[in-house]
């Protein structure tokens, strides 16, 4: 299971090098009314950390969270732009899956206050953040395996009066919402490519086709605000294009999507705005294109004073990677 | 062949016996803990001692039959919130030692001279102290009745009345479940026991679903301990490890998670289990003494039950595919 992780990335990335390159990318870009208002009003905003944002859905103060004496997230303040595709990004343990564990209530920080639209929510649980809008995904996809995967869609639904005890006595009480959420559901597995496995066990699925459920199953919810955490990981690169289309359809419908990502070509085709992490602490932020230019971000990913771009096609080859690490060791 | 025909009508005789149903409604309320939630209660007899002697108790300081039913049912759902409140929000394993140190405690303090003016101790309470509401509920006239080569006294213990009582309220258990697992509910419970934290970032409060299982499952329980004394007499040590350890034997031979499994299961399991006593007493007298007879087909039921879970998890009614994945 855990081979869905991270590590699978880079092998991706090197066999399917052609897939990924920034034409067909390219090419998935909606260039819609919303995507250039979002960047106009971004435009605006000075790239720099901890900058307050027009619109913030969400915002951190001073979040830190320690294991035993190592710092794992240490962010002074963040704000996401409501209504934007920010992407989180950062090497192997910088924190990211940390850090949305502790907004989204799945872990408890040392000290830090945050809220959503306006609201405090740093000690709110799990769930009642999910109801309130804030639905997330996990880095290790969780799949519910024995149910099939329209069960998982529909378990997703909110309000269903059938959820109560005893509500769940009177079918009539709640036939009629099961058969909207279903109608929505096939809509939303059919744009994941997932409707003729809507009857499969979900256990039965493969470790990509999973990380489209879950995200399709996030969706479920109606949020306001989606966290993914590297919804990319395992997916293939045509699908990959798709969903990045998906992502930015979400952005479109006034959704705010802020994303964990490995994948420097996805980052940058898609985001309206960058958050560079590394060793818990925020060290950039900005509009893609800056950003993966910014020294602090190429020192965070392969160590001192290369002067190379991150979204750079010639980091995909092996012997360019391989000779950066040489270089890296010498110092 | 005469001796044959009695082992086989003994046999028979345990589909229907009231310790039969009482079993299945023991391995239903399991099911509902285990088999839908995920909750792992290995002290189902705690359950059912508490449901006995809130009962045989209420009975005996002059209830009427059905506040005494209500009593049984409250003390099994008092148990289930008292062991649910501080285990439900730490991982399983908590609630495993938990309810299997509970059921003993029940037990021992059962056993104790302390309370033993309303608990009889360990010697417990005789039927007769607590039978007569119940029995007087029958409808039934006097006399015996005779079903194909079954028969039974009308009235009293072990009797018609005591079968129907317990079977009925076995089915009106297996209603429930099917209307509540069939439901969006249930699908809850299901996804909780797949991922409780994938249901709790889609917005669910997982620590309430499994309060409520727990205490459906519990209240199953402890009705089915009052089921269980019906017929007998409350002995606290009748109601001990072994006996929680036959309500999951019963549970995964008739499949976990499904509707009818506990039912089927508990059949299963009596027929076979007397029919291996009786058989075994009959074939091996001249070899070795009854009690041996007994301790061997405790064995054997072991043995059964690391059978089951090897070589057919799924029990006899689940379905194969389910548990064709690894689940983690
Ligand atoms: N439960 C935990 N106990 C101890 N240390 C932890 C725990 N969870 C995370 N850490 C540590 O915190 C650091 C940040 O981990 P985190 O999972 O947030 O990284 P990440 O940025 O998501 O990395 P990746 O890109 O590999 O997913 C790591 O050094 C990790 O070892
Ligand atoms: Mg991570």
């Amino acid at each position: 299971m855990s081979a869905e992780n991270t590590t699978e990335k880079p092998a991706e990335n090197t066999t399917e090098p052609v897939e990924l390159d920034d034409e067909t990318l390219a090419a998935t870009v909606v260039d819609s009314e919303t995507a250039r208002q979002v960047t106009e009003t971004l435009a605006g905003v000075e790239p720099k950390v901890g900058v307050a944002k027009p619109d913030p859905i969400l915002r951190a103060t001073g979040v830190q969270r320690r294991f035993g004496g190592m710092t794992a997230v240490d962010v002074d303040h963040l704000e996401v732009q409501r209504g934007a595709i920010t992407a989180l990004i950062g090497p192997n343990g910088a924190g990211k899956t940390t850090f949305f564990n502790l907004l989204t209530g799945f872990d408890k920080p040392n000290q830090g206050t945050w809220e959503f639209e306006g609201k405090q929510i740093a000690r709110t649980s799990a769930a009642k953040l999910a109801r309130s809008g804030m639905v997330r995904t996990f880095q290790l996809t969780k799949a519910l395996s024995r149910l099939t995967v329209l069960q998982n869609m529909l378990l997703a639904a909110p309000d269903n009066p059938g959820e109560n005890l005893f509500g769940a006595l009177f079918r009539p009480l709640w036939s009629g919402v099961e058969k909207r959420n279903t109608e929505k559901a096939l809509e939303i597995l059919e744009r994941f490519n997932l409707a003729q496995k809507k009857d499969d066990f979900a256990g039965s699925l493969s470790g990509g086709q999973r990380k489209l459920l879950e995200m399709a199953r996030a969706l479920m919810t109606d949020p306001a605000m989606i966290m993914l955490d590297e919804p990319m990981a395992g997916v293939n690169p045509a699908l990959v294009q798709s969903l990045l289309g998906h992502i930015q359809a979400l952005r479109d419908d006034g959704m705010t999507v802020l994303f964990v990502e490995h994948d420097m070509h996805a980052v940058r085709h898609i985001s309206d705005w960058v958050v560079v992490m590394a060793e818990g602490r925020i060290v950039a932020e900005g509009p893609p294109t800056s950003v993966m230019q910014d020294q602090a971000v190429v020192d965070a990913y392969l160590g001192a004073h290369h002067d190379t771009d991150l979204g750079d096609d010639s980091l995909l080859d092996p012997a360019v990677l391989a000779r950066l690490e040489a270089e890296e060791e010498k110092r | 062949m005469d001796e044959l025909s009695r082992i086989l009508i003994q046999a028979l005789g345990q589909l229907i016996a009231p310790a039969t149903a009482a079993y299945a409604l023991a391995a239903i309320g399991l099911n509902l803990h285990f088999g839908y939630t995920g909750l792992l209660n290995i002290g189902q007899a705690g359950f059912m001692l508490m449901g006995a002697y809130g009962f045989a108790i209420a009975t005996i300081e002059g209830a009427p039959f059905w506040l005494a039913f209500l009593v049984s049912a409250g003390a099994g759902a008092l148990l289930a919130l008292l062991l649910g409140i501080p285990t439900l929000k730490l991982r399983g394993d908590y609630l495993a030692i938990v309810t299997i140190s509970a059921a003993e405690i029940i037990r021992f303090a059962g056993r104790s001279t302390l309370w033993a003016d309303y608990t009889g101790g360990a010697s417990g309470l005789a039927g007769s102290t607590y039978k007569g509401p119940f029995q007087a509920l029958s409808p039934l006239p006097d006399g015996r009745t005779t079903i194909g080569p079954l028969e039974y006294l009308n009235n009293g213990s072990d009797s018609w009345w005591t079968r129907i009582f317990a079977w009925s309220v076995v089915l009106v258990a297996v209603l429930l479940v099917w209307l509540i697992t069939r439901s969006p509910w249930g699908r809850v419970l299901k996804g909780i026991r797949e991922d409780e934290d994938a249901v709790r970032a889609l917005g669910k409060n997982v620590f309430a679903y499994k309060m409520q299982a727990l205490v459906l499952g519990g209240v199953a329980g402890s009705l089915a301990g009052l089921l269980f004394v019906l017929p007998i007499s409350v002995a606290p040590d009748n109601m001990g490890r072994t006996l929680t350890f036959f309500v999951w034997t019963v549970m995964l031979l008739g499949g976990a998670a499904t509707l009818f499994g506990p039912v089927l299961g508990a059949m299963l399991f009596f027929f076979v289990y007397m029919l291996l006593r009786t058989g075994m007493r009959a074939g091996l007298a001249d070899v070795m003494p009854a009690q041996n007879v007994e301790h061997l087909a405790g064995l054997m039921v072991g043995v059964a039950l690391m059978c089951i879970v090897i070589f057919r998890p799924q029990g006899i009614l689940g379905n194969k595919k389910e548990l064709a994945f690894d689940v983690r």
